[in-house]
């Protein structure tokens, strides 16, 4: 890589703006259609989504759950009504298929915030910062089960950076902001993609939805990489690529299963040799022609 | 081999560090959540949840923060609370003051509620325990001025039910009635239109939630002509004749108490009184030795005239 080139700038001198930043659009389409969805409601009278990402009810017919609240909800004691389980289950089915982080990368408005710091984070070269485990996530996951057990109440609730600015958004901000802004500061200053990749627990939960989720992103044609790094400084997860793209030769598939990618397509956008496509999780041979390639290099 | 045996150790060593290191940062993040999740469990007086919310405790547990009961109210009375309100961050609420719950008859606010955090069982609004209503101020409420202004007992949605006028003398103007407006906890709401509608500047009757306005008897008490009805007649043996060591000239009737004058002869007197003496249970003073100047009191201070009119 050019060391004075911008990342993804080989890609668009290769395919055009367009190609080079596809993924990256639809999602912030998707992200901001979903937002203004349940906006039209109380700003135009346009009701075609109330509640929020809790609970959402689209067009009076079609409920929507998410699984992580209706999980504390269960571990205090209550047992919901009906139409919750039924929204929890069409939630649940949706992002087995698609990828459980899908809810990261394309529905969730924090992605929103965060990306934002990411950007401005590579843009003023801030490097280094604190360094805590990408596990940390489930830990924290664990810890908010445990305190709805505890006191009875969903207790992250309290203090979820996501709900808090999703309701707030369409209910009512307060000082909400300001939790937000702080998640802001926290990912760039004090810890590169900290919120999203080392710390949220709703991610963490709708990450172990997609464990085995059959739409992946696989680096197909990998033979073509040509290491300009960019996929990995562009990922906010960059710790699931490296086996699927580098380690053909030790018997490695292409296809990247870790669950902690959020399908989020930015590789696929900004490889000027278009090595990353969507793809099925079940096409993960490593093929041998690519052990030939690999083997000698 | 032994460097392996050392490696395995040295990898045990590392992840119980680990562990010991995540569950450490994270315990700490968990006791400040959960510090505050108590403190959040306590409801401010003037935030009323909507009907069917049952404790708060239950409430903070099933609730998932959606906004369904605040989009289907249609008098757009209720509130998800904000992070700088004293309430459970996202939860639903109503301010009786300025908008109090109407009680709407099909309760779109419980039919929304997609967790039954607002029991769907509640089908009758006039049912539902949202709050209770207390005439917590009696010394500015104008009925207890001796007004008629009656307003919290007009409005309410369970007149003569809910709220009672109780009448009684007006001590101070010696010849007119106080209505005195009651709330009978096991009929009210807490919808809290009393409150809205009250005139004065701050209102003198206000609705707080149940568990902050309702007192509680102990659980030995029994209320004695409750238990009486129950069981159909007296659960105590009745009454022994007073005969010893009463003062001089005076005697004693069962139910009646003590009286001056002769005591009449058995078996005649006590039956024909009893339907004569107005509050048997009492023991009423003896009418022969009543002082006829009671100081402060009186026909004479009656007859000054400052009573409101």
């Amino acid at each position: 890589m050019n060391e004075n080139m911008r990342i993804g700038q080989e890609a668009v001198e290769a395919k055009g703006w367009w190609l080079a930043h596809k993924w990256l659009v639809l999602r912030r389409a998707s992200q901001l259609g979903i937002l203004a969805a349940f906006l039209a409601g109380p700003w135009f009278g346009l009701w075609i989504v109330k509640g929020n990402l809790n609970y959402s009810l689209t067009l009076n017919t079609l409920p929507l759950a998410d699984p992580f609240i209706l999980l504390q909800s269960l571990v205090t004691g209550h047992v919901p009504e009906k139409l919750a389980l039924i929204g929890v289950a069409i939630v649940v089915g949706f992002y087995l298929l698609v990828g459980g982080r899908v809810y990261c990368a394309w529905v969730c408005p924090v992605n929103l915030v965060t990306d934002a710091a990411g950007w401005l984070r590579e843009r003023l070269g801030i490097k280094g910062g604190a360094h805590v485990s990408r596990h940390a996530r489930y830990w924290i996951l664990a810890l908010t089960l445990l305190l709805a057990g505890i006191t009875g109440t969903l207790a992250w609730e309290l203090v979820n950076p996501v709900s808090m600015l999703h309701r707030g958004l369409i209910f009512g901000l307060g000082t909400a902001w300001m939790l937000v802004l702080a998640v802001f500061v926290f990912d760039l200053f004090v810890m590169n993609r900290g919120w999203c990749g080392h710390l949220c627990p709703v991610g963490a939960a709708y990450g172990l939805i997609g464990k085995v989720s059959p739409l992946r992103v696989t680096a197909v044609k990998r033979e073509a990489c040509n290491d300009c790094m960019d996929c990995f400084a562009v990922c906010p997860e960059p710790l699931v690529i490296r086996a699927p793209l580098k380690d053909a030769a030790k018997g490695v598939g292409p296809v990247i299963l870790a669950s902690e990618c959020s399908n989020c397509g930015r590789c696929i956008d900004v490889c000027s040799k278009d090595v990353f496509s969507f793809g099925s999780r079940y096409n993960n041979a490593a093929s041998m022609a690519g052990v030939a390639q690999a083997a000698p290099k | 081999m032994e460097s392996a045996k050392k490696s395995v150790l040295a990898a045990r060593r590392q992840f119980l560090l680990d562990a010991a290191r995540m569950a450490g940062g994270v315990g700490m993040l968990g006791l400040g959540v959960g510090l505050y999740a108590k403190q959040a469990k306590a409801l401010p007086p003037a935030a009323i949840r909507p009907p069917g919310a049952g404790t708060e405790q239950d409430f903070l547990g099933a609730c998932i923060r959606c906004g369904m009961c605040v989009r289907d109210c249609p008098y757009n009375i209720l509130f998800l609370a904000k992070p700088e309100q004293p309430i459970a961050t996202g939860t639903p609420y109503f301010v009786a003051r300025s908008g109090p719950c109407e009680m709407c008859e099909d309760i779109p606010c419980v039919k929304a509620c997609p967790t039954g955090a607002l029991d769907h069982k509640l089908k009758d609004i006039a049912k539902s325990k949202m709050g209770l209503a207390v005439l917590i101020d009696k010394e500015t409420c104008l009925n207890f001025l001796g007004l008629r202004c009656d307003v919290c007992y007009r409005v309410c949605p369970l007149i003569d039910k809910a709220i009672t006028l109780d009448l009684r003398h007006n001590e101070r103007t010696g010849r007119h009635t106080v209505f005195e407006p009651v709330v009978h906890s096991d009929q009210c709401t807490g919808c809290g239109k009393c409150e809205k509608a009250c005139v004065l500047e701050v209102a003198a009757i206000k609705v707080y939630p149940v568990k902050l306005a309702k007192g509680e008897l102990g659980q030995h008490y029994r209320i004695g002509w409750e238990e009486k009805q129950k069981a159909g007649g007296s659960l105590v043996a009745p009454d022994a004749e007073h005969k010893y060591n009463l003062p001089e000239g005076m005697h004693y009737e069962s139910g009646k108490g003590l009286s001056s004058g002769p005591a009449p002869t058995p078996g005649a007197g006590v039956d024909s009184l009893q339907g004569v003496v107005p509050n048997p249970g009492r023991n009423a003073a003896p009418a022969g030795n009543m002082p006829q100047n009671i100081p402060g009191g009186g026909l004479s201070s009656r007859m000054t005239d400052d009573a409101p009119r």
